[in-house]
């Protein structure tokens, strides 16, 4: 099988920390997984913001660059989500707008090989228990995509509770959205720093050290409202939980 | 438009105010996360809910298809069950109408049933202006109407007031439209409540005329259905001479049949009750009993441009539940009024701006007014996909494109004021299209990450208002990946 990473723009450029502990984690468990060098980003910010044709030609690079690969993963739910779910939204689209079938067919091959990290742990490769060591106080954010999108269940708590030394602790108020929302977080800031405070406050109530979720866009805008607040609590991608061990700790 | 929203400002500084007040997001707080819980109750005990949903989604698609089918049905059918049926374009038609029929009947006041349609037209005021007094006789609704406030909430519209704010509000204001509270009247809710129910029930006993909207209307029978809790309903529908229904076209469905799945789904989804206390249901006429004169207004006011959008459509399935208000984090912190629109919370945010366009500041901002996190689409009993309605606004409102207003095909210019957006959106485009100026960039981030600022200028403000900025890595992930073949050459 030819596993392709798909890091995504924000991880590949603010995150790499994240890119390792994918390639490290998927290694370890056998996986040869490749980084094409010519992608870029799925056009998730374009398409929420309105802007659905200025996305299509990044749908289309998109499908250029991984439509080789028998799979794709990528560490994100929300990039996954807009892959599996609004990929074929742009090709409707198209299609209803007198463009023919050209854009659908051009994506429909990417959709069905798209797999969010966790759901290729646990659907593709079968495991749960990846080996990993993490002795820490975890509470595990489910975030929108990966929660109401992709249906991710419990696929990420059975990974963190099969980490040997990491205490898992229940975050009130899970399911509600952190408030980053891309540009929502920008265009209603005020709204959007309010969330964000909340989910602060819930994760600081469980005593946890590290708040864990499975995209880096939400714990940027998270991480980014605990450092300004002065929080004890630290944001950490679950891809880097997963990929510690005694050997080499994540932080 | 109800005119009472003219000149709002846009959502996000109308929200702000919100975020200030402490009583009111304490109100919203307590208020949503009570009823949400009590909804995810109700809906868990149905083990069928997930094909009831699909139903009442494939009936009201259905309907919407062949909507000039089923109202042409309807109105026969109320014609000959003795109703009489009147057609308004927009709202001020709507007024009118209802205007001209209070006053054929020379009666200079109407108890009114509660109602979105009449909200949405802005009735109150115009009867007011025409010399007719309106009562509202919801619970709630009096709350609003007392307080010279606006609703703030499809099903409740006072949910943000708190019982003591209610209680002051009967002290000062119910002598001014009748029996007024009783002396030392305290804010425990069976208090308050007997004084709106004395409150209310001389203007029941004296009311000659009764103006309702409609929860459903069964095109097959002509039966109008309203679903309500308090019972005033059941007074205003019964005991005028003459009942006026405002409702909007789609609220139309074929059959009975039809019914069955909506009266399980509504009340769980907007009270959290297995069925509200009182369904009226009523067919025309009826000799010797209930109001000799039925006349039913049929309210279009941008439905049918809004059914013109193969995206956008699918909020005219809407049965005014209110459960996306119920768990929306933004409605949540930001209140109803915000919303600028007799209907808040992610369902106004997709109606006001189909039913009224994208012209004015609030309606423009409104597609915006969400993180997209989906919880309403899951709590949808007729699933709309809200989320996807948003992006089609936020699509219309960036790039415009072809619509229907007031009934013609227009093609919409983009709106002012995302000239920046849009040149940073078509840059972004142009360098995700081009991987080497995505490296190069991503590098130039890295050399400049010393330089990571507490405060951006511009809208980046916006953020670091309240946020850190993320920490640049030395190098991006992909120069890692070709320096050490994929990790493979790493040296520590």
């Amino acid at each position: 099988m030819r596993v392709a990473l798909f890091l995504t723009c924000v991880n590949d450029t603010l995150y790499p920390d994240t890119g390792r502990a994918v390639v490290r984690l998927l290694n370890r468990l056998g996986v040869d997984v490749d980084f094409p060098l010519a992608q870029t980003c799925c056009g998730q910010a374009h398409y929420n913001t309105g802007y659905r044709h200025e996305t299509e030609p990044l749908a289309r690079h998109f499908a250029e660059v991984f439509g080789e690969y028998d799979a794709i993963v990528t560490p994100s739910g929300s990039c996954a989500a807009m892959v599996r779910e609004l990929y074929p939204r742009l090709g409707e689209r198209a299609r209803a707008e007198g463009r023919g079938e050209a854009l659908a067919d051009a994506l429909a091959p990417v959709v069905p090989k798209t797999y969010e990290l966790t759901e290729f742990l646990v659907d593709v490769l079968g495991v749960t228990d990846v080996g990993a060591v993490y002795p820490h106080k975890v509470t595990y954010h489910p975030t929108c995509h990966g929660l109401r999108a992709l249906g991710l269940g419990d696929r990420p708590r059975r990974l963190l509770e099969a980490v040997r030394g990491l205490e898992l602790v229940e975050l009130p108020g899970a399911d509600e959205c952190c408030g980053f929302g891309g540009t929502f977080a920008v265009k209603n800031a005020g709204v959007s720093a309010a969330m964000g405070a909340d989910k602060m406050r819930n994760a600081e109530s469980t005593g946890a050290e590290v708040l864990c979720a499975a995209d880096n866009s939400c714990l940027m805008h998270l991480g980014g409202t605990m450092s300004r607040a002065g929080s004890p609590v630290r944001p950490v991608h679950i891809a880097e939980i997963l990929a510690s061990t005694e050997e080499e700790p994540a932080r | 438009m109800n005119e009472t929203f003219v000149g709002m400002p846009a959502f996000p500084e109308a929200a702000q105010k919100a975020l200030g007040n402490g009583t009111l997001r304490g109100n919203l707080r307590h208020a949503t996360h009570t009823i949400r819980a009590k909804r995810a109750a109700a809906v868990a005990e149905v083990s069928d809910w997930a094909e009831l949903r699909e139903a009442g989604s494939r009936i009201k698609e259905h309907t919407l298809r062949h909507l000039d089918r089923y109202l042409e049905q309807l109105e026969e059918s109320v014609t000959a069950a003795g109703g009489t049926v009147h057609w308004a374009a927009d709202a001020a038609e709507a007024n009118r109408i209802v205007t001209r029929l209070v006053k054929e009947t020379g009666e200079s006041e109407v108890v009114k049933v509660k109602s979105m349609a009449t909200q949405e037209i802005g009735l109150n005021e115009a009867l007011e202006a025409a010399g007719i007094r309106a009562y509202e006789t919801d619970l709630a609704e009096l709350i609003v109407q007392l307080g010279e406030d606006r609703p703030s909430h499809i099903l409740v519209p006072a949910i943000h007031r708190n019982r003591a704010e209610i209680r002051d509000i009967f002290r000062t204001a119910m002598a001014g439209w009748g029996r007024p509270a009783p002396e030392g009247l305290s804010d425990s809710p069976a208090e308050l409540a007997e004084a709106a129910r004395l409150h209310l029930r001389e203007k029941f006993l004296r009311a000659r005329v009764g103006v309702s909207g409609a929860n459903f209307m069964v095109a097959e029978t002509g039966t109008m259905v309203v679903v309500e809790s308090e019972g005033n309903g059941r007074m205003c529908l019964t005991l005028p001479e003459t009942l006026i229904s405002v409702a909007g076209l789609e609220k139309v469905v074929p059959t009975w049949r039809d019914l069955e799945v909506f009266l399980q789904t509504l009340p769980r989804s907007s009270t959290a009750e297995r069925m509200n206390p009182y369904t009226s249901m009523w067919t025309g006429t009826t000799d010797g009993d209930g109001p000799r004169a039925f006349h039913l207004v049929l309210l279009d006011n941008g439905r049918t441009d809004t059914l013109a959008d193969e995206v956008g459509r699918q909020a005219l399935r809407c049965i005014r539940c209110s459960a996306c208000l119920n768990v929306c984090p933004v409605y949540e912190r930001a209140g109803g009024h915000a919303y600028g629109s007799v209907y808040p919370g992610p369902i106004g945010a997709i109606l006001s701006p189909q039913l009224r366009g994208t012209a004015s500041e609030i309606d423009a901002s409104l597609p915006y007014a969400s993180s997209l996190c989906g919880a309403c689409y899951e709590v949808c009993p007729v699933a709309i996909d809200i989320p996807e309605v948003l992006v089609r606004l936020r699509e219309r409102v960036v790039e415009g494109g072809p619509a229907v207003r007031e009934g013609n095909r227009v093609v919409l210019r983009p709106a002012r004021g995302h000239a920046a957006e849009r040149a940073a959106m078509r840059a972004a485009r142009w360098i995700f299209t081009h991987p080497d100026a995505l490296r190069t960039g991503q590098r130039l981030a890295s050399r400049a990450r010393r330089l990571r600022p507490r405060t951006l200028p511009g809208p980046g403000a916006a953020w670091t208002r309240t946020r850190d900025l993320p920490e640049v890595p030395a190098e991006p992930f992909r120069d890692w990946w070709e320096r050490t073949r994929g990790g493979k050459e790493e040296t520590k």
